[in-house]
């Protein structure tokens, strides 16, 4: 018999009941909760009448609708200015209350986008099920959890029954050997994974991503990787656990300590895919050909590396592709033929569950050390994940490398990477960002995203358009 | 949980691959705390020629002519013919709670993405998954019947699991046991499994004593 992936681990480790019809019902060890994806599943509880099955699974903070202006910041729940917004954190502060769940409140140090507080605190561990109404829930999968994202109904069915309903995915290795150039991230990485398999591509498998190159990242990395697995279709990503991973986890506040920690850790050495383990699906790519990759067009599939060339429709056979691909032109305001290179910005945003964390702002601030914004670059948002990591970056003097080149430091949260505060593009706005979506929209209406590294979106607000990151 | 039976309805056209929730329901509505009332929003970007707000009078909102449901042969529709990875992106439920509220109870497309695929079943939804030459030779004959003044009317029957075409045509579609089985009953997921409440505390027992680090802990 052949070994087990990474992924059979994880799903034979919380294994409730298989049944005949081909589900089975998987044991859930931690909930995320935010406040967009919530309030309906706790007004379902209340109507049956149902309780948590188990509180000390569930665990919240607010970060989608979250102002990130200090100013309106610092009026906490009730200085949020829009009031649906406000409506909408004040309701999981009231439900995490009366329901009794861990919450991050909105001027909590702690507060910041979950994906980059559960990792943080230690409330994301390796060998967990974790699922959040959130499809970026893959992200936590860097740290050898199995973690997906699920819709409401869901949030509300593991709140009541600590339990999924759930079929086994497929299991897919991912492949990266090799070295990354300087300058080349985990960014760049995922991005021309996608680039690769499509947006597609991983729809009913777990993508486990392995090779040299994603054992050579950190974990802040390996979080970037994991987090855009749903981009290429997959909700889950996976990366097994090592050295790295151990030392990421001790000392975090919720991670656990003495003998216990010891005993976890024995368990979390077995967190990775048996060498004889079977793959339906094998990709692979080699570090040194990856270059810094922007996307131009409406989804993240639509991607090529800094010195390509926005593709010709006319040049295509399959229709729907061209059609998609005209449609995305049209939608960005871009000509076949034109260099990526030549894209002008008005906007640059680094933040989202993607790249907001510490060695994200580090990147960034190296490049723009000692420089300007572009005047044509009409604003620049440096939006960190947390409280935790705001603080860390100003201890080590980011923000005043931030302000000084004419960058907005804001306080954390969601901001821009999906525009429900008040952060958003114009219309017609050309903005280079870290976050993880490029759809029609996304970041504000008729608004024209660009997926791109943090050095390379930290270049890009000081040059006014994209440049060679290599060059730099 | 809602049923679904047979349906027999109007069927509009959603001509482009990789659809995303973001476009079923754009992100300013989902600051609603609740599940109804999604449906005039529904495309909204693509829908209306301005910028929808939630809680928005939509009746006097500019439409967009080029849009298939502003048209008037689909008004009414039932079914939504879409395709490839339809439903990709952010996991929001709000999507087919849009689409439910409009009134469209069933999408035909060659692929989903798998998040949306489940929701839609918590929601009464069927997604039926055809393949990609059947879809697009129904796009044809969508297209094709664009004089006929009834519109283009699919009949979905979930128990034998079939759509058959205005020509006739029987097709055959897959649905997972499970799912069709609750679909078409309506059944409550949560009672369904609390029924196997004994077999989630003996699992918990034995869970907790292997690894004490994941109980406890976070309060
Ligand atoms: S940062 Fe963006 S992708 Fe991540 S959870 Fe927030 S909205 Fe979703």
């Amino acid at each position: 018999m052949s070994g087990q992936t990474l992924y059979d681990k994880l799903w034979h480790n919380h294994l409730v009941e298989e049944r005949d019809d081909g589900t089975a019902l998987l044991y859930i060890d931690r909930q995320l909760i935010h406040e967009v994806t919530s309030p309906q599943a706790f007004e379902g509880l209340r109507l049956h009448n149902r309780k948590p099955w188990r509180v000390d699974a569930n665990f919240a903070v607010p970060d989608h609708n979250v102002p990130t202006e200090t100013h309106e910041r610092s009026g906490g729940v009730a200085g949020i200015a829009d009031p649906i917004s406000r409506l909408q954190v004040q309701t999981l502060d009231d439900n995490c209350r009366d329901f009794e769940i861990l919450e991050f409140q909105v001027n909590d140090v702690r507060q910041g986008i979950v994906h980059v507080v559960g990792p943080e605190q230690g409330v994301t561990l390796p060998g967990m099920t974790i699922v959040c109404g959130d499809s970026h829930t893959s992200t936590h999968g860097a740290l050898g959890a199995l973690a997906h994202g699920i819709g409401t109904s869901e949030v509300e069915h593991v709140m009541a029954t600590q339990c999924l309903v759930q079929q086994k995915m497929k299991n897919m290795l991912v492949r990266v050997d090799g070295q990354l150039q300087t300058g080349v991230t985990a960014k760049d990485v995922v991005l021309a994974i996608i680039g690769e398999i499509g947006t597609a591509g991983g729809t009913h498998h777990a993508i486990e991503f392995g090779g040299e190159v994603v054992r050579a990242l950190s974990m802040e990395g390996r979080m970037t990787i994991c987090n855009m697995a749903i981009e290429a279709g997959a909700r889950v990503g996976l990366i097994g656990v090592d050295d790295t991973t151990l030392e990421y986890v001790k000392g975090r506040p919720y991670a656990p300590t003495g003998q216990i920690w010891e005993q976890a850790v024995a368990a979390w050495k077995e967190l990775h895919t048996d060498a004889d383990a079977h793959f339906d699906r094998v990709v692979e790519l080699r570090g040194e050909d990856i270059e810094p990759q922007v996307t131009w067009g409406t989804s993240p599939e639509m991607v090529l590396p800094v010195n390509g060339i926005i593709p010709d429709p006319a040049s295509m056979d399959n229709v729907g592709k061209q059609a998609a691909t005209e449609r995305a032109l049209h939608y960005m305001g871009l000509k076949a033929g034109m260099k990526i290179t030549d894209i002008k910005l008005d906007t640059v945003f680094i933040g989202s569950c993607t790249n907001s964390r510490i060695e994200d702002l580090r990147a960034a601030a190296t490049v723009v050390k000692g420089k300007k914004v572009s005047a044509t670059v009409k604003r620049a948002l440096v939006v960190p994940g947390s409280g935790k990591i705001k603080q860390q970056a100003e201890e080590e003097g980011l923000d005043k490398i931030f302000t000084e080149a004419g960058m907005e430091w804001r306080e954390p949260g969601c901001s821009m990477c999906l525009a429900m505060n008040s952060d958003k593009l114009g219309e017609g706005e050309h903005c280079a960002s870290t976050s993880n979506r490029n759809f029609e929209g996304r970041q504000g209406f008729g608004g024209r995203t660009h997926l791109v590294s943090p050095a390379m979106a930290a270049a890009a607000a000081v040059a006014g358009h994209f440049v060679d990151i290599r060059n730099w | 949980m809602k049923s679904f039976t047979v349906l027999e309805g109007i069927t509009a056209p959603m001509d482009r691959a990789n659809v995303d929730t973001d476009l079923i329901i754009p992100k300013q509505f989902l600051k609603s705390i609740k599940r109804s009332g999604f449906g005039p929003y529904l495309f909204d970007e693509v829908r209306y020629l301005d910028r929808g707000e939630p809680g928005q009078d939509c009746t006097d909102r500019p439409l967009n002519p080029d849009f298939p449901l502003n048209q008037p042969r689909y008004q009414g529709a039932r079914v939504l013919l879409a395709r490839e990875n339809f439903g990709c992106g952010s996991s929001r439920e709000h999507a087919p709670w849009a689409l439910e509220d409009y009134g469209i109870h069933c999408i035909i497309a060659p692929s989903f993405a798998e998040i949306f695929y489940n929701n839609c079943f918590k929601n009464g939804i069927l997604p039926i998954e055809l393949d990609a030459a059947v879809v697009s030779r129904l796009f044809s004959e969508l297209y094709a019947s664009e004089g006929n003044s009834e519109g283009f009317i699919l009949k979905v029957d979930l128990d034998k699991q079939t759509v058959i075409t205005p020509a006739g045509e029987e097709i055959h579609f897959e649905v997972e046991e499970f799912r069709k089985h609750c679909l078409l009953n309506g059944l409550d997921d949560i009672a369904l499994t609390l029924k196997s409440a004994d077999a989630i505390h003996t699992f918990e027992k034995s869970w907790r004593q292997k690894s004490p680090w994941l109980f406890d802990v976070i309060s």
